[in-house]
């Protein structure tokens, strides 16, 4: 497998191989060769199935990065390819002209992220929220529990423990003393 | 029924484009006025031995709903059945959680049911929120959107719950006192109020019968 | 469309019907339509009474677990992940679980490896009882369903005995299984195995060879081959299509290396094939639980040692697993930055294709009535793809 890596790092500078286990591996690519490397991948490496997109906000570096999870169905390997974009202005190219079902995921990721993929069908549609006008909620800023308490009623009585705490003080509380 | 006079709607359907708006009813709902004593008595009766639920299930909770009307727990020998339309049912299950797409359909399937109509929530989500206490698309009360005439609370209810709950729902039907209906009707206003407020998108008719 | 020029291919383009011509009608088919499995609506622009065109609007659970989970530590997101899909809860804990263990290094013992195969695959078993049920409903037989969610039950009993819950177990947790099987659980787990498999006996009679079913659902959404990864179809569908490809097989996780099976494979690929495939499987699952029982091992530790759970930091990382579910490959991308909650979970679903993209383009062109016998041949299920 690491001839692999070879190839990707040479063809497309691709860094960071890891092997997580025999059959599942990651590396990580420049955003603006995302439909490149994975043309690539899918007719000459035999990377055909695509098994997800996501991202994650790496809100720290402030970055989005990006994971496409493709897998060999020969060599049943999977590979994890990671690609940063800039949180800002979070664009990266489509691939739904690589796979049929790309399309939804990037639907997702625009609603849920926040992130564009110009030319990707229906991506500005409404998926899974109604009438939402928050901030997209996976990012790290947006705080599910304050909008829920401002949102939406609550019945009084809810009581919500420090786990530990209020094990220690039900099971040990000679501990304290 | 009623000799009072029809009042106009404060709520004259504004979700709606100017010309959807003459097609919907602008009145608002009112109260049941009871019959006399006995008769009153055995509408109750009748009421309570013949439950048809709405095939709406619109949370997880709706899986036990499956055992329930196939042969194991049978809930037709109770008089329960499951009918697919609003217009045909009179109990609403709401089965757990309800996120704001569902609860919108909830507010219109509930609304196009017609009266004597009763609901029967289902889970610890549907009462307090749940393990869904700080997600930000499930509400956390139903009682706040639509009138809850029982509760079943488990996550998620067995089917023996299930119909311990239908019975103590003909119970209170019996009784007279399931006045989830008048309850919308009485305090419509606030109802719509805090319907409004969690659905943003407000694009439907105020009155859906 | 004629049902003599079945099998077709549905065109690749979305048609553009002129919604004022007076020649179409928009039609709404959910999300309270009892046909449909789970809630999810269709959008159909039907002619006469054939569907041209068709959106997928989902969204109705929504609950956003994969941002609750980033605000609970690892052990307390365990009971929400088995909530993700109701109808095979452990699907969701085996992957959870198994994504934990590889990040935090835990080897789990053996017992509890086979304990995990064998209630995955009594899992399956309920799930697909649950299917057949909705599919035989579907299509206008009423009495599938009244065996098979009692079936289905029983099943549920023997959940109930081993682990106490009946809907979601919680049993396959990090570090191993929750409990011990309880004294002569085997002897009922089988003879509960000996009543479904003379009820699939008779379902077969029943359903398999009945002329409605099976002139309804033969040619019925077809699934041409190269369709497979250009879609990314997982599981029976794909298999039905010809495709072997099991992640049992392929990956070889849990103790499957060590049972004696083979994927089950069709080659018609439309919805009486899929259909015919499901009930080979569910035989094929009551098999692989006796041969489960046979091989357990008696004694032994069934829970490696963990982490306090309320302290537990899992070494940053991340990775994917992968299982094969009832409806395909299912998979939990599970990204730790080194504290003590994920900083990303991610749930692959099968049903993300299946129900979306696939039902898009199978659905044109197909009879209204037999649209939710389509959906439910595809075996889709919303909440996994909203989560």
């Amino acid at each position: 497998m690491n001839e692999l890596a070879e190839r990707l790092a040479r063809r497309y500078d691709a860094e960071g191989w890891h092997e997580q286990r025999k059959d599942l591996a990651s590396i990580s690519i420049p955003a603006l060769r995302v439909r490149d490397v994975l043309a690539w991948l899918r007719d000459e490496e035999g990377y055909k199935h695509l098994s997800f997109i996501t991202a994650i906000d790496n809100i720290e570096r402030g970055v989005f990065t990006l994971t496409y999870t493709v897998r060999n169905h020969d060599t049943k390997h999977s590979l994890m390819v990671h690609a940063d974009i800039i949180r800002e202005n979070p664009v990266v190219d489509s691939v739904h002209l690589l796979w049929e079902q790309a399309w939804t995921y990037q639907r997702e990721l625009k609603e849920w992220f926040g992130i564009d993929c110009p030319g990707s069908p229906r991506k500005d549609e409404e998926f899974v929220l109604e009438g939402w006008d928050q901030l997209p909620m996976m990012r790290r800023d947006f705080d599910s529990l304050a909008y829920s308490n401002a949102t939406y009623a609550e019945r009084p009585g809810r009581v919500t423990h420090d786990p530990a705490a209020y094990m220690k003080a039900q099971l040990y509380p000679e501990a304290d003393q | 029924m009623s000799s009072k006079k029809i009042e106009m709607a404060p709520l004259a359907n504004e979700g709606l484009p100017l010309e959807e708006r003459a097609l919907f009813c602008d009145v608002p709902p009112r109260e049941y006025e009871p019959a006399r004593g006995v008769i009153e008595d055995f509408y109750n009766w009748a009421r309570s031995q013949s439950l048809w639920i709405l095939g709406f299930g619109t949370g997880c909770g709706a899986i036990e709903l499956r055992p329930l009307m196939t042969s194991r727990f049978d809930m037709y020998r109770f008089g329960i059945q499951p009918r697919a339309t609003p217009r045909q049912s009179s109990v609403f299950v709401i089965g757990g959680y309800a996120s704001v797409k569902t609860l919108k359909r909830i507010v219109r399937s509930y609304e196009q049911m017609m009266g004597p109509k009763f609901v029967v929530a289902l889970g610890s989500c549907t009462i307090n929120g749940g393990m869904y206490w700080d997600s930000y698309n499930t509400i956390k009360r139903i009682d706040q959107y639509i009138p809850v005439d029982t509760y079943i609370t488990g996550c998620m209810p067995r089917p023996e719950a299930l119909l311990a709950g239908f019975q103590e729902l003909k119970k209170i039907i019996r009784a007279g006192r399931a006045e989830g209906q008048n309850l919308y009707a009485r305090n419509f206003e606030w109802y719509k109020e805090n319907q409004k407020k969690v659905i943003k998108d407000w694009n439907m008719p105020d009155y859906n019968w | 469309m004629k049902r003599d020029r079945m099998p077709y291919i549905p065109p690749a383009e979305r048609a553009t019907p002129d919604l004022d011509s007076g020649k179409y009608l928009l039609m709404w088919q959910g999300p309270q339509h009892p046909g449909i499995t789970g809630n999810m609506s269709l959008r159909l622009v039907i002619e006469g009474d054939t569907v041209v065109d068709c959106e997928t609007h989902v969204g109705y659970l929504h609950r956003g677990f994969e941002k609750l989970m980033e605000r609970r530590s690892w052990m307390q997101n365990f009971p929400l992940v088995c909530r993700i899909a109701v109808p095979e809860p452990d699907f969701n804990e085996y992957c959870y679980a198994a994504a934990l263990e590889e990040l935090s290094g835990i080897q789990i013992p053996e017992k509890a490896v086979w304990l995990r195969t064998f209630s995955l695959e009594l899992m399956r078993l309920a799930s697909y009882l649950m299917w057949i049920g909705g599919q035989a409903g579907s299509f206008g037989h009423g009495t599938i369903i009244q065996w098979s969610a009692t079936m289905r039950d029983y099943v549920l009993d023997l959940f109930e005995e081993l682990t106490g819950g009946r809907i979601y177990h919680m049993y396959i947790i990090p570090g191993g299984v929750r409990g011990d099987v309880p004294a002569g659980y085997f002897k009922h787990v089988l003879e509960v195995m000996d009543t479904v498999q003379k009820n699939l006996d008779d379902i077969e009679l029943v359903m398999y060879h009945n002329a409605v079913f099976k002139l309804r659902a033969e040619g019925l959404g077809y699934i041409p081959p190269d369709w497979i990864d250009r879609y990314g179809i997982t599981g029976p569908n794909a298999r039905a299509a010809g495709i072997k490809r099991d992640l049992r097989k392929d990956l070889g996780y849990l103790a499957y290396p060590q049972l004696e099976f083979q994927p089950v494979v069709g080659s018609k690929s439309d919805a009486f094939e899929r259909a015919r495939l499901r009930l080979q499987e569910m035989y094929q699952c009551i098999d692989l639980i006796r041969q489960c029982i046979d091989l357990m091992p008696k004694e032994g530790p069934f829970r490696a040692k963990t982490p306090n759970p309320l302290y537990w930091k899992v070494p940053a990382g991340e990775t994917y697993v992968a299982a094969e579910c009832t409806r395909g490959e299912y998979g939990f991308y599970v990204v730790s930055d080194g504290s003590e909650k994920p900083r990303r979970v991610a749930v692959r679903g099968p049903s993300y294709t299946h129900a979306v993209s696939v039902m898009e383009r199978l659905v044109r062109g197909v009879n209204i009535a037999d649209v939710a016998g389509l959906m439910v041949s595809l075996h889709t299920y919303p909440p996994e793809i909203e989560r």
